[in-house]
């Protein structure tokens, strides 16, 4: 039998309600624990039970930070899971798992193996097992470190008592013994991965942790929300942290109130933060109006899922971002992050909190349900540097909020902290505040606005250029596809052809011009139909994309799907 | 007296129609403030948009004027983060009942320490005319030319049914009332509903302040207002509109006090900052 080497990708595939996640968790923590790199990625049906879901599951020994179609191992978990992931099973597919789950006219030539994991899961003494005997056959797939995976099984259930967590140990090294035999037999390929001990104790965060981390690392404390997949999980989380951080978290009658309240908040002072998903934000278009008339610091997360409207509430789409960009009537600057990483997600997440203070502007996180549902290992994050800027003043008589000053940036006061008076105002308003309808003051409260764009320009996170800075072509992207494009360009390893990866994507940074003058062919990657950023780019710096790869499936790319079509496009 | 008001703008040109209702609203909220012996520092006016909306550009404190019907959501935010504040939130039935509907439903539901005054003269004044949410059925208008076929809104019932902590009902015709009513209202903790009469005489012939005269009286002493199921009669009844503290709620926690991270330290949120030593440990613990 073959040997699998140096990477494994296992793919669970069952129905909602089955407890995949569960395992997904387990899995991940045993391999981490066990000293390999993993990377975890979700899709999922909109339903609470029932369906068909998958999680696929990278462990390697060099980190891992992509979705991969290719599967090593498919456990199918219900009838449908094999019809479902049919597309990306190759002859190497090992398929484990309940014999009515394997009688599948779809699995070709796949090698299979039968297991009745509720058979073992009752010997122990439950049938609730069954989902940790799994565990065990996949943790002895991959040779896992057996005291990690009980460690890690007694992480699951903290708070089951010793009986269970001993009887779940007992069904995992069955499980362990059971893929043991298999591969001894040759019934199933062995495993080579090189184990490095130093990542037992790396980070493992999805983007859900890390904006809710990077959030409370930029000092926010007050949270609003309606609650909207794929970002309902930051608020969940803040909401179980607020004691021990004083932050407030409030699930409002609707995405308008939850926008309103934050900028009240923002008003009074408070670090405010709205997640969201394009549906939601686009009830909250008009309050971002107001953020921009009343010169509100405030951050807002979008998480994107494909619209329009409803579009498919749990499927992952880089498609809000013109939503973001044109979003509010009238006028006024704005900033524009898009997360690539877990990083990422962690420090953007963190600065936008500064970079709204500083400026007095609404600042955009654009995750997706891709970024926001994965997970993988990374060293550690680096919170020594990290600041938390507050950018206001204590007011003393006769203090004017709106004052005109060379940057267009004025100093913020906040009601009841000094002896002034704070008024803000959604209408036109004076330098104090008040409405006016007198054209200079308009003009001039315009030119004010305008300049803050000015100052925003001079703080923009340049782009990041990966591969030969004397490239020939040039592969542009922004926000999630960031690994995906990186690893599809290592695998077609050509020498001439260089990935331009922006995480803020408004304003556009002004090397971004440069970089697309330098190339002779330039080729946007975008998970969405109309190459939104490609567009953008073209409308800021008058240079049009010579070719487009893009997606709007309401699924991510994968890796072998990037580098196929790259290979294509760079043949011609 | 008001010349050496604190909350007086000298030198500000009101908007407002002559004879309009606003003028004295805005005179009894004035005194009520100055004789609360609160600041202008102390309090922050919140206002939506329409012509109760404009109330806090013409006198002197903190002030935030929303969106339109949002108004209600905002205020709650400021009184969120910062509870030393007097949060008053001033808009119109329009704003409130019609854009804001929904807000004003929830805000009920929270119970912020928020004073919320209405002003209902039973028309939309700013946009010239078309009937309002509370306009009476029949009403005719340039955009209601059949006259309103709508059952008019009746916020002080809908409070009330809600429990709201505080439900008042009070007619500017009248100011010594109107500001003995405010004074009681702006000792409430909870969220406190001042639904105010005042006339557009501009737009609406019917609702005129002699109408409102005509057409209103005060509860007598033997009304409870302890007694929801009363309360909710008082407002219901046919016949005149009664006038003064309807309905009080003092079984309610505030907004506030639910937060729950007010409870050990009452300082308000910008005055916070970030122990980074705890979100080490947080980070640490996805190890």
């Amino acid at each position: 039998m073959w040997k699998i080497q140096d990477e494994i990708t296992i793919v669970l595939c069952g129905a909602a309600g089955q407890g995949i996640q569960t395992v997904e968790d387990g899995l991940v923590a045993v391999s981490k624990k066990s000293g390999y790199h993993v990377f975890s990625s979700r899709e999922y049906m909109s339903r609470v039970r029932g369906g068909v879901n998958s999680t696929s599951i990278r462990i390697a020994s060099k980190p891992v930070r992509a979705f991969v179609d290719r599967v090593d191992i498919l456990m199918p978990l219900t009838e449908q899971a094999i019809q479902h992931v049919k597309d990306r099973l190759t002859s190497k597919s090992v398929l484990i798992g309940e014999e009515t789950y394997l009688n599948s006219s779809e699995c070709g030539d796949c090698p299979k193996i039968e297991i009745s994991y509720q058979d073992i899961a009752k010997e122990i003494g439950n049938v609730q097992y069954s989902n940790i005997v799994s565990l065990g056959v996949m943790s002895g797939i991959i040779d896992a470190d057996e005291d990690a995976m009980h460690a890690c099984i007694a992480n699951l259930f903290p708070k089951k008592g010793e009986q269970i967590i001993q009887d779940n140990v007992r069904a995992a090294d069955e499980g362990f013994k059971v893929a043991k035999s298999w591969i001894e037999e040759d019934k199933l390929p062995g495993v080579e991965i090189a184990k490095d001990p130093t990542i037992k104790d790396n980070l493992v965060l999805d983007g859900t942790d890390a904006t809710a981390l990077g959030a409370l690392a930029g000092g926010c404390n007050f949270e609003t929300f309606y609650p909207m997949s794929p970002s309902t999980g930051i608020a969940t989380y803040l909401a179980q942290k607020a004691l021990d951080f004083s932050l407030i978290v409030d699930q409002s009658e609707d995405e308008i109130s939850a926008m309103n309240k934050s900028i009240g908040a923002s008003f009074a002072g408070a670090r405010a933060m709205v997640t969201t998903s394009g549906g939601g934000f686009s009830l909250m278009n008009e309050g971002l109006s107001l953020c921009g008339a009343t010169e509100l610091p405030l951050v807002i997360v979008v998480g994107q899922r494909p619209g329009p409207a409803t579009g498919m509430p749990t499927r992952t789409e880089q498609g809000e971002l013109e939503h973001v960009l044109y979003a509010g009537s009238g006028e006024f600057p704005r900033v524009i992050f898009a997360p690539g990483t877990i990083e990422d997600e962690f420090y953007l997440t963190q600065n936008a909190f500064n970079i709204a203070e500083k400026y007095q502007v609404p600042v955009f996180l654009l995750p997706d349900q891709y970024i926001i549902d994965a997970s993988y290992d990374i060293p550690s994050l680096a919170l020594d540097d990290l600041k938390v800027e507050k950018h206001f003043i204590k007011t003393s008589e006769g203090y004017i909020r709106y004052e005109f000053t060379e940057t267009g940036i004025s100093p913020r006061g906040i009601p009841g902290h000094g002896e002034g008076l704070t008024i803000a105002d959604g209408h036109t308003h004076s330098e104090d505040g008040h409405i006016t309808e007198d054209p200079i003051i308009r003009s001039k409260m315009v030119e004010k606005y305008c300049k803050k764009l000015d100052q925003l320009k001079k703080d923009v996170i340049p782009p990041e250029l990966s591969g030969n800075p004397d490239y020939k072509t040039l592969v542009i992207g922004w926000g999630s596809t960031y690994y995906p494009i990186l690893e599809a360009l290592e695998r077609i390893g050509k020498n001439d052809v260089a990935f331009l990866h922006f995480k803020q994507v408004y304003p556009v940074h002004e090397s971004a011009i440069e970089y697309l003058q330098k190339a002779d062919r330039r080729i946007i990657i975008e998970n969405n139909s109309n190459a939104q950023f490609g567009n953008l780019l073209q409308l800021e710096t008058g240079i049009k994309m010579d070719a487009r790869i893009l997606k709007y499936s309401g699924y991510c790319f994968s890796v072998e799907e990037i580098t196929e079509k790259l290979a294509v496009i760079l043949e011609e | 007296m008001s010349s050496q008001n604190p909350f007086d703008l000298p030198g500000v040109e009101i908007h407002w129609c002559p004879g309009c209702g606003n003028y004295g609203a805005l005179r009894v909220l004035k005194e009520t403030l100055l004789e609360s012996g609160l600041t202008p520092d102390q309090v922050v006016i919140v206002t939506g948009i329409g012509q109760a909306g404009k109330t806090n550009h013409f006198m002197n404190a903190n002030s935030f004027n929303g969106l339109h019907g949002r108004y209600l959501s905002t205020a709650l935010g400021i009184k969120a983060s910062n509870p030393t504040l007097k949060v008053i939130a001033i808009s119109g039935d329009g704003c409130t009942y019609s854009e804001g509907g929904n807000h004003f439903i929830h805000a009920i539901r929270y119970n912020p320490d928020i004073l919320n005054i209405v002003h209902n003269n039973g028309v939309f004044g700013l946009t010239k005319g078309q009937a309002s949410p509370t306009s009476a059925k029949g009403y005719v208008t340039r955009a209601q030319a059949f006259g309103v076929y709508n059952t008019p809104i009746n916020a002080p019932a809908i409070a009330i049914a809600l429990g709201a902590s505080f439900v008042a009902r009070a007619f500017v015709g009248d100011m010594d009332k109107t500001k003995e009513i405010y004074k009681e209202a702006m000792n409430n903790k909870g969220y406190t509903l001042i639904e105010m009469f005042s006339p557009c005489v501009s737009f609406n012939h019917v609702n005129t302040f002699q109408w409102y005269k005509e057409n209103t009286c005060y509860l007598d002493e033997a009304h409870d207002p302890m007694d929801q199921a009363a309360a909710l009669n008082v407002v219901l009844r046919e016949g005149k509109l009664a006038l003064g503290v309807i309905y009080r709620n003092p079984t309610l926690t505030t907004f506030n006090q639910n937060i729950r991270i007010y409870e050990t330290d009452d300082r308000p949120l910008y005055t916070r900052d970030v122990d980074m030593e705890k979100i080490k440990e947080l980070v640490d613990s996805f190890r």
